[in-house]
């Protein structure tokens, strides 16, 4: 059991007094992020990243770095129930699900009994895919060691295609504001050749558009901007949650278990390969209700309805860190932006991590577990603190975040340019997310733009430009095949649809 | 506002869907040609710095020019609202001022900017009383200064007000 003992050495790395309080320090402001409109996982892992910069400078750093990361990550993932279930908001995509059977909860008065459900079936979550990620992450790392470009960019085709495959909006939009991330990464200074491509003669584009920058424009003001639209105002109703209540929903739980187990498969699924948490919650709520003996009650507030989501939300967005570890492919925009984290402090995501920086990665690992056991303290205590955030009025709070998100993007590369590209980013990621356009392929694709031409350009110069080394021996063959199926199965669905008699 | 006025369509969702979509096409139409001027051919040491952006620029006009025929085909009676003037208006009321607040970091540094930015959001649409909205505002650049310079030493843009101050 080589897994047992590396996990009880990260413990060790993770269980230093600066770690634990960086830990909870990473909670309580992640769920503040997430509670805030405007702020979500992506962004606020963004903004702060450049405040680790110097931290992980230090030795050791880098681990408490990524803890700090991960946890406001985490933090940002209890925090969505709470503005889904208190006020309607989902505060984050993936809480949408949530508020289906949340929001009528607390109508009920039963806002205490929704709230510790939802935080205690995300962290049961959460740990499933801890576990996952414990036991499968070496064993997918030590197959991942004997890649050679032309995998790695097999695995990067299929991680796009199956966006294409798999996303609820319309795929040519996918294809579209994917290629376009490709593209925008593409700019600045070709890494191989050290030609200038698309800056038209700027100094401002030399080192091409950070994805730092794009994530909070994309998400933090188009999001600020799509609240707008809705009004000034938010209601909510009012939360109390003591030990009484604590105690009566965990007796109810314990019957939901196939549920939760159901909603944990269907998480950690969805979060590996990159569908992500929205989509999981959204699928295993359908489940639940297929399933469920009360299905048809669905919607009038169920704790089954709550239960659900949460469990395959968190799940997904937690397993959705193993991809990112072993493959250097995170499976979510927030996982994206760690990615990022991580090559800005030095270090190579891929199966190389789990052989040089195993302090690193099983510290991490290690914190995940601790993290979520704090977050759900963190959470079940301080419920009211966080919903008082959001009595704030919208005019108060809204120039707040935006002078954050302009602080974080001058922060990238001291560049007031950079502001003003993330004004551009958030009127773009404002159109987009009106117009069905996904916003998560575009961010992966200028993370990951660099890496997939390196692998490709790598893979064409052993083949001499033959594309046919995508073929060239199973497993390779396998992952294009499959890439290719994904990315072809919109327009097959259509078609049979479309021949299929309709009844 | 809920007033007739503010309710009216400022633009269908169809023609936001054709200038978007013509957006897209012109980004990719951009990456092919300057790929080409790059060279976007196999060259004697392996690909050349174009061949990839070229390759993606063309799925991108390609993707957009489907995009846009999809848009061009769709129904007019079935064309939705993309946003409404009340709704465009809130959503102006904040991007005017967000712009014209980058172009004052520059000028001023971003503290005096941020404070000015939300002492003019919480007077103008919020009508709070002076004295609160001088507290909040100051007193958010305030903090945020302690936060940056003093305790993560990350310097941000700072204007006449710093140096005057001699912290700048």
């Amino acid at each position: 059991m080589d897994e047992i003992q590396s996990l009880l050495h990260g413990f060790v790395v993770a269980l230093s007094l600066k770690n634990l309080a960086l830990m909870f320090v990473g909670i309580v402001l992640g769920v503040i992020i997430g509670v805030l409109p405007g702020l979500g996982g992506a962004n606020g892992v963004a903004i702060l990243l450049p405040l680790t910069f110097s931290m992980a400078q230090s030795p050791g750093g880098t681990t408490s770095a990524i803890i700090l990361l991960s946890c406001i990550y985490w933090g940002a993932l209890f925090g969505g129930a709470i503005t889904s279930i208190l006020f309607n908001i989902p505060g984050e995509p993936w809480s949408v699900a949530t508020t289906f059977d949340g929001y009528p909860l607390a109508q009920q008065g039963r806002a205490g009994n929704a709230l510790t459900a939802a935080f205690t079936s995300s962290f049961i979550g959460a740990l499933v895919a801890v576990i996952v990620i414990t036991f499968l992450s070496p064993i997918v790392a030590s197959f991942a060691l004997e890649f050679g470009p032309p995998e790695f960019f097999a695995v990067y085709l299929l991680t796009f295609c199956a966006f294409i495959g798999m996303s609820k909006e319309p795929p040519f939009k996918t294809l579209a504001s994917m290629m376009l991330g490709f593209a925008l990464a593409a700019v600045g200074t070709d890494p191989v050749t050290g030609a200038l491509r698309m800056t038209f003669g700027t100094e401002k584009l030399l080192n091409g558009f950070d994805f730092l920058v794009a994530v909070i424009g994309l998400f933090g003001i188009g999001e600020i901007l799509l609240t707008l639209e809705e009004g000034l105002e938010f209601k909510g109703t009012r939360a109390k949650i003591n030990m009484r209540v604590v105690l009566e929903t965990w007796k109810e739980l314990p019957r939901y278990w196939l549920t939760s187990l159901r909603s944990a498969a269907v998480g950690c699924f969805m979060g590996i390969v990159p569908g992500g948490a929205t989509p999981a919650s959204f699928m295993s709520y359908g489940v639940a209700r297929r399933f469920s003996p009360d299905g048809d009650k669905f919607g009038t507030g169920m704790v089954e309805g709550v239960v659900a989501p949460e469990t395959a939300a968190h799940a997904a967005g937690t397993s959705a860190l193993l991809p990112m570890l072993t493959l250097g492919v995170p499976g979510s925009p927030t996982a994206a932006v760690l990615l990022g984290g991580l090559l800005i402090w030095g270090l190579q995501p891929g199966p190389l991590l789990f052989v040089e920086q195993k302090d690193f990665v099983w510290g991490l690992i290690a914190s995940m577990y601790l993290g979520n056991i704090a977050g759900l303290i963190v959470v079940l205590t301080c419920v009211p603190l966080f919903a008082a955030i959001l009595r704030i009025p919208f005019s108060v709070i809204a120039p707040v975040i935006i002078v954050i998100c302009a602080i974080g993007s001058y922060t990238v590369h001291n560049s007031i340019f950079d502001v003003w590209m993330m004004v551009v980013f958030g009127v773009a990621g404002y159109v987009f997310k009106k117009l069905n356009y996904p916003l998560a392929p575009l961010v992966l694709a200028i993370v990951l733009g660099d890496r997939a031409e390196a692998s490709f350009r790598q893979a064409m110069l052993v083949s001499q430009g033959e594309l046919g080394v995508f073929f060239s021996n199973a497993l390779v063959g396998t992952m294009t095949g499959l890439a290719l199926a994904l990315l072809f199965w919109p327009l097959a669905s259509w078609a049979l649809g479309r021949f299929r008699p309709s009844a | 506002m809920s007033t007739e006025g503010e309710k009216r369509p400022a633009f269908g969702h169809k023609s936001a869907e054709m200038v978007v979509a013509a957006l897209f096409f012109l980004l990719g139409a951009i990456a092919v040609w300057d790929s080409v001027r790059l060279g976007a051919r196999w060259a004697d040491d392996g690909p050349q710095a174009g061949y990839f952006p070229f390759y993606i620029g063309l799925i991108v006009c390609a993707a957009s020019a489907v995009n846009l025929a999809l848009a061009w085909l769709s129904p007019r009676q079935k064309d939705r609202t993309f946003v409404e003037v009340g709704q465009l208006k809130l959503v102006l009321t904040v991007l005017v001022p967000a712009a014209i607040y980058v172009a004052l970091v520059g000028w001023t540094g971003i503290y005096v900017a941020s404070a000015l930015y939300i002492g003019f959001f919480m007077r103008w649409l919020g009508k709070y009383p002076w004295w609160k909205v001088v507290a909040v505002s100051i007193g958010n650049s305030v903090v945020f200064f302690l936060i940056f310079e003093i305790w993560f030493k990350v310097p941000l843009p700072k204007g006449p007000l710093e140096n005057l101050l001699g912290v700048g």
